[in-house]
């Protein structure tokens, strides 16, 4: 590289990077080992006998699934087996200095939950459809929540006020769907209000530059006492305007007479299929179109996106409001496609479970997705297993998608990485 | 494109930024615009982009009053700059960080990125760059992401480019292939802003040079003019850059660092295999260009760096792997790079910050309790011996000038017994008046029998305070020269050539 | 680089202003000081919160149907509703006039600082957090922790008095202390964010305290099927401070001793010191010898361990009958209020704290009399918040002119998390 002509560079890339030490982390494995010594102690050692009854179908399915079962003591110890090969498969990986493949957790994951309810049912029928049923309808505020928290972090504010815009949603949607008698109103009115909550963080983080952690928690606050004040000196004296409508059951022709898949994903109702529609969006959009690519800019590089003349603080603010409509949609959920009135702080945290699933999703839109399905199926699991008598108390089973988050951001289930400029205010001159 | 620029003033409160700054740029020419740090050249170079909007004055392109209100306007105008800290988005691709705020969508709102990496292609061809458009730009060497934003602005037709301290981040070798990237793009017509405080490139490749001292033009100059008449043009006065200092008297071995190696968060070796020796009483000099090991190194010995293997010995004692505390309880004195990020806490008062070091145990510290008179008698003396300009020892030291702040930082680390005093970058960013009165410090220190390290990027410094130079490229140390070592050796140093002639200091 | 950069403008070298504009400064400066802020914040609040409960008032929404032939029905109707319940909430929280002699006349203030002892507590623990650098979202989960602890030994040990108290106090403590722990671990540990982790916990102590309490032998009233403790033994209840007649106890005055102590701690101690300097700038703390993850967990310790004693008020003072898994109250969050409220100094947290239990106390007066729903209390807090967390915002309402220029400089050039609290 000595001699240089002025036309031609020497490309610098050729440069050789710097030396690399050979790094690994016993993370993994170590978690994975502490659940196969779960899974001795619960299963083998504790373990119960008898069959366990899986039924795949409900009464009501067009096709009839025969019911799986299995003998629960065989099946667990044939499970333990395999989960401790994979722990053992995991270290082996560490060892040679490799990474375990994250779908070789998520695998170890789905038979552990498999051993377990196994275990659980000893003697018992488990309705699955039931069960997924029960999680998808749980899953879904999570799910509108968790992506309006991606849209935000991803753009740069640090998106806390889920719960608010859960709840402001959930309010605003069900007494406009009373007084209009529209269930569509109900359902635009939630986006409006989940926007005005979320501009109300934009506006205090961006123009005031407030703390944003701190204008979240105290935008919770704010809200949940509006809208029990507004419910206790309002809406109870008036039930005309919290009259409890609700979207009806779609079912989706064709689609939903597959056997167990239908059922669960399409006899569902608008709100639920505007979920789909809400992932595969912002996905595609996030990843794919400009829109995404400028929001995405914006969070992790303010500065980069303003020179080449993006508006950083104009972006945050119309970005953080579109997330706050969307968590708006999630709140009407509550309403209009559940319960269908509203009842004081009916979220009940929802919000900071979306929050999670946030991080747990780390502010990928499908993974974040997928986190909220986890955490919608450990809540049912719970109502599932009471049901059935079982063993666990369901405390801890409510308990999981917290202390999987926990260990989560511990770094146990791999380093997490957020967007750089996020909780950052951007100043200018 | 002819670019002007007319009476550009420039006020940040109280301090004129720019005051009445004219000047012209042709079509096809480089114009060299030379200042010292905080001359001024950056603020005019940031209302040219539009990212500041000037007092007065006025901008003119091909003699057309522009009005720029952000940087997507100076764009649109054809003005395209490289910044000195790259604006580019560390996670994304080359492509998408070149097309980003003027992207093209394909059908549904794409982005349409086959068209974004074909141009990246084209303008990496064009001007002999291997640039893979699909990289993700944070892991690209420093000298590519520069490519990467020149290839940024040439993709929006820039016919105005602005470089501001292109070279501040480059090798020697970098620099030289710069300088050919850009005579290559003033033949082919771009007019070149070159904003710069070394005169060495300067002259090499500017066709004018503009000198601006405290925010006005003072003169202007021909690439033929010597250094000693840019220099004092730039500094305004005639430079004095020696050192008053007598020789050194090296006593026994001090410091013995031994095989270091630093591996940093993603598993590189970001210092590899350095081993040197200090003797009490002398200074060595470590140079080379920013980011080849020298932070890292300084903050290995501190303790501060978390993967660290091979040994440090002091006055026979292993400190390597030892807490930062106990490190600074054997006696050694740092001085951080970046004092207001690691030195300081802003908020602190100077009081606060000069016991900042010395909150477990020592004068001010009493079974929990904090000594507060003490410390305001200790405070008072150390504002008085280190000349700290202030409005009293419970001024916040985050309203002190940088120069204060370094003193601050000084008056600290120099105030307990030393056996190492460590120094990185002492007088980066600071007057001229208080860089004198470091620099007289470092030796005093030396003088009175400590060993001591300084790490400096610039030449000068290195050259008028060292004993022994250390150079340093690419994590390892190339060699270790006497302090009067031609400069052209030094800098084939800096890029990595092994001197052929070595002396082992 | 000392060139101005688009984030960060130079400083501009501060002229010595000549005397008497110094004199008109320092009148400004008063004007326009956290303080007034503060006031002007509460103001504001108290107007918003008022408008909503006119606009919600069933008679003046009657009167505005007539607004243009009758205004005067509808604005006295205004003024009638704001007007009751304001002096409902003075009179349930200071002086009730209405009361028959001096006793019964400051009954309500008595009734305030019962209320603003968990709060003040509770608020110094999140404040003393909020120094050290760390945001402790998990007050309710430490209040229940402590709270359990507390009411575990507060029903399960015949002892008397002189130790049973104190040793319930210090389960209290210690409960608080280890959900702050493993807070301060996990973060200095793994780097793991404390508002997340505070937050899951709060979730991980409610399901916890609740499993506990419907678990005999554990938390469970023996013989009850209820999710409910026994009761607190009368050896463990902290005694009235001034007679039956009230329910002020003697908790309050451990809390002015912990206000005291935290006042120490920052201003005056080492340790304190070593909190600051880490809040202020981890970085140059780190550097200075300091071990940032001892301080860490320390703070976590301690903040964890303050909110612990709002627990144990809670069940050896305010609720003795035996608890449940409310046994927190919303205390946890309104700590964070009261702390931000208080910018984290140890004595503007009491301030603060007896602001905040004034409106609770006035608010359960204000439900009782006017049928106006304590959730206001949750809207005036949070608004006083917010307006106290952005002083320009304050400022333009008001039409306050502002001194000097970039008040964004000097709050972005604090560390970007305590920017709001500490200034």
């Amino acid at each position: 590289m000595s001699s240089l002509t002025p036309d031609v560079a020497v490309p610098v890339a050729e440069t050789p990077g710097l030396a690399v030490a050979k790094t690994r982390s016993w993370k993994a494995p170590i978690a994975l080992g502490a659940f196969v010594v779960v899974s001795v102690l619960l299963f083998l050692v504790a373990g119960r006998s008898g069959d366990s009854t899986f039924r795949l179908s409900s009464a009501t399915d067009f096709v009839k699934l025969p019911n799986a079962v299995l003998p629960t003591r065989g099946t667990d110890v044939v499970l333990t087996i395999v989960l401790a090969v994979i722990a053992v498969a995991a270290a082996y990986l560490v060892s040679q200095y490799r990474r375990v493949p994250i779908w070789l957790i998520a695998v170890f994951g789905v038979l552990f939950f498999v051993a377990f309810l196994t275990w659980a049912g000893a003697d018992q029928s488990i309705l699955v459809p039931g069960l997924l049923v029960g999680s998808l309808a749980l899953s879904t505020p999570l799910i509108f929540g968790a992506l309006g928290g991606v849209i935000s972090e991803r753009v740069g504010v640090v998106n806390v006020a889920i719960e608010g815009q859960l709840l402001g949603g959930a309010f605003v949607s069900a007494v406009v769907a009373s007084v209009t008698g529209s269930l569509w109103a109900g359902l635009v009115s939630a986006m409006v209000a989940g926007a005005l909550v979320s501009m109300i963080l934009a506006v205090f983080s961006i123009r005031y530059l407030v703390d944003q952690v701190i204008v979240g928690v105290v935008l919770n606050v704010f809200v949940t006492g509006l809208t029990s004040f507004l419910y206790s000196e309002v809406l109870t004296s008036n039930e005309k305007l919290n009259q409890g409508l609700r979207f009806a059951q779609v079912d989706i022709p064709g689609l939903s007479s597959i056997p167990l898949i239908g059922p669960l994903f399409f006899q569902q109702n608008v709100v639920v299929y505007l979920m789909y529609v809400a992932v595969a969006v912002v996905f595609f959009g996030l990843f794919k179109t400009r829109w995404g690519l400028r929001l995405r800019a914006v969070g992790e590089h303010p500065q980069a996106a303003d020179t080449v003349g993006i508006r950083v603080n104009a972006t945050r603010f119309w970005n953080v409001s579109l997330a706050g409509a969307i968590a708006g949609l999630g709140g009407a959920f509550f309403t209009l496609g559940d319960l269908g009135e509203f009842q004081k702080s009916m979220t009940a945290g929802a919000g900071y479970i979306a929050l999670a699933a946030v991080i747990f999703g780390r502010w990928d839109p499908i993974r974040a997705t997928l986190a909220a399905l986890l955490f919608g199926f450990a809540s049912n699991l719970q109502n599932v297993l009471s049901a059935v008598g079982s063993p666990v108390p369901s405390e801890f089973m409510l308990m999981l998608p917290y202390v999987v988050t926990i260990l989560a951001v511990a770094g146990l289930v791999g380093q997490s990485r957020g967007p750089a400029a996020s909780g950052k205010p951007y100043v200018k001159s | 494109m002819k670019l002007e620029l007319q009476g550009i003033t420039k006020r940040f409160g109280a301090l004129t930024a720019n005051d009445h700054i004219s000047l012209t740029v042709e079509p096809g020419e480089i114009h060299a615009l030379l200042g010292e740090n905080g001359a001024g050249k950056s603020t005019l170079m940031n209302v040219l982009y539009g990212l500041y909007q000037a007092d007065e004055g006025d901008i003119l392109l091909d003699d057309v009053v522009q009005r720029f209100a952000g940087p997507g306007d100076a764009m649109n105008a054809g003005i395209g700059m490289v910044h000195q800290h790259f604006m580019l988005v560390p996670v994304f691709t080359v492509a998408e960080n070149v097309m980003l705020g003027h992207e093209e969508t394909a059908f549904g709102g794409r982005l349409d990125l086959p068209g974004a990496r074909a141009k990246v292609r084209a303008i990496s061809q064009r001007f002999g760059f291997d640039v893979d458009p699909d990289a993700i730009v944070e892991e690209l060497p420093v000298g590519v992401q520069q490519r990467v934003e020149i290839i940024k602005a040439l993709s929006r037709d820039a016919k105005v480019l602005v470089f501001d301290e292109p070279t501040a981040v480059l090798t020697p070798q970098e620099t030289d292939e710069l300088m050919a990237i850009m005579r290559q793009l003033r033949d082919a017509g771009t007019a070149i802003v070159f904003i710069t405080h070394k005169l060495r490139e300067v002259r090499e490749v500017a066709d004018r040079i503009t000198v601006i001292r405290l925010g006005t033009v003072v003169g202007e100059a021909s690439p033929t003019a010597s250094n000693a008449e840019l220099a004092s043009l730039m500094v305004g006065r005639s430079v004095e850059l020696t050192v008053q200092k007598a020789p050194a008297e090296p006593g026994d071995v001090a410091l013995v660092v031994d095989d270091l190696r630093v591996i940093d968060a993603i598993g590189q070796f970001v210092v590899d295999g350095v081993s040197f020796e200090l003797r009490r009483g002398e200074i060595l000099a470590i140079a080379g260009v920013q980011g080849n090991g020298q932070t890292e190194l300084t903050e290995a010995i501190l303790g501060l760096q978390p993967r660290v293997e091979g040994r440090i010995e002091l006055d026979g004692k292993q400190i390597q792997g030892l807490s930062v505390r106990k490190v600074l309880d054997s006696g050694v004195g740092f001085v951080p790079e970046d004092r207001t990020e690691d030195g300081l806490v802003g908020e602190f008062t100077i009081a606060e910050n000069l016991m900042l070091d010395r909150s477990q145990s020592g004068p001010f510290v009493k079974r929990g309790w904090l000594r507060l008179v003490e410390l305001a008698e200790f405070a008072t003396e150390k504002v008085r011996e280190f000349d700290i300009r202030s409005q009293g020892i419970a001024t916040p030291v985050g309203r002190l000038s940088g120069g204060n702040q370094q003193k601050v930082v000084l008056a600290r680390e120099l105030s307990r017994d030393l056996r190492l005093f460590v120094a990185a970058q002492p007088t980066r960013g600071i007057d001229v008046g208080s860089i004198e009165f470091v620099h007289k410090r470092i030796v005093e220190t030396r003088d009175s029998g400590v060993p001591v390290i300084v790490v400096s990027t610039e030449l000068d410094e290195v050259t008028a305070l060292a004993d022994r130079i250390a150079v340093m490229y690419r994590g390892t140390i190339v060699g270790i020269v006497p302090a009067d070592t031609p400069r052209d050796v030094l800098g084939l140093m800096m890029a990595g050539e092994v001197p052929s002639t070595e002396d082992a200091a | 680089m000392s060139t101005p950069t688009p984030t960060t403008p130079a400083p501009a070298p501060a002229p010595a202003p000549p005397r008497d504009a110094q004199a008109s400064r320092l009148l400004r400066d008063i004007v326009q000081s956290n303080a007034m802020v503060s006031v002007l914040a509460v103001v504001l609040a108290l107007v918003l919160s008022g408008i909503l409960i006119a606009a919600t008032d069933p008679t003046v929404q009657s009167t505005s149907g007539y607004f243009f032939a009758r205004p005067g029905d509808m604005i006295q109707a205004v003024w009638h509703s704001v007007s009751v319940a304001y002096v409902s909430i003075f009179q349930g929280s200071v002086i009730d006039f209405s009361a028959y002699g001096f006793a019964a006349g400051i009954h309500p203030l008595t009734e305030t600082l019962n209320y603003a002892m968990p709060l003040i507590v509770a608020g110094l623990g999140v404040a003393l957090a909020f120094r050290a650098g760390m945001f402790n979202i998990g007050g309710q989960g430490q209040i229940l922790m402590g709270a359990a602890a507390a009411g575990w030994v507060g029903f399960s040990f015949h002892l008397p008095l002189a130790i049973h108290l104190p040793l319930a106090i210090i389960a209290g403590i210690a409960g608080g202390a280890l959900w702050g722990f493993i807070v301060g671990f996990l973060k200095a540990r793994t780097g793991a964010h404390e508002v997340i982790l505070t937050i899951m916990l709060n979730y991980v102590a409610l399901y916890l305290v609740s499993f506990m309490l419907r678990t005999p032998g554990l938390l469970q009233a023996p013989g009850s099927t209820n999710p409910q403790s026994p009761a607190t033994l009368p050896t463990a209840i902290l005694p009235k401070l001034l007679g039956p007649n009230f329910n002020l106890n003697v908790g309050f005055l451990l809390v002015i001793a912990a206000t005291i102590f935290c006042s120490w701690l920052l201003n005056r101690s080492t340790l304190g010191f070593r909190f600051r300097a880490v809040g202020e700038n981890p970085h140059a703390a780190r550097t200075a010898g300091i071990n940032v993850k001892n301080v860490y967990v320390w703070a976590m310790v301690l903040s964890g361990a303050l909110v612990g004693i709002a627990g144990a008020t809670q069940v050896l003072g305010t609720l003795t009958t035996g608890f449940s898994s409310g046994i927190d109250a919303g205390i946890g969050f309104d700590a964070i209020t009261v702390a931000l409220l208080g910018r984290s100094r140890p004595w503007g947290v009491f301030g603060a704290g007896i602001l905040f239990g004034a409106l609770k106390a006035g608010g359960y007066a204000m439900q009782a009399a006017n049928g106006v729903p304590i959730d206001i209390v949750l809207v005036v807090q949070s608004l006083i918040v917010l307006f106290v967390a952005a002083p320009p915002l304050v400022r333009t309402i008001f039409r306050i002119r502002q001194t000097g220029s970039g008040s964004p400089r000097i709050r972005k050039a604090s560390s970007s998390k305590t920017a709001v609290v500490t200034k």
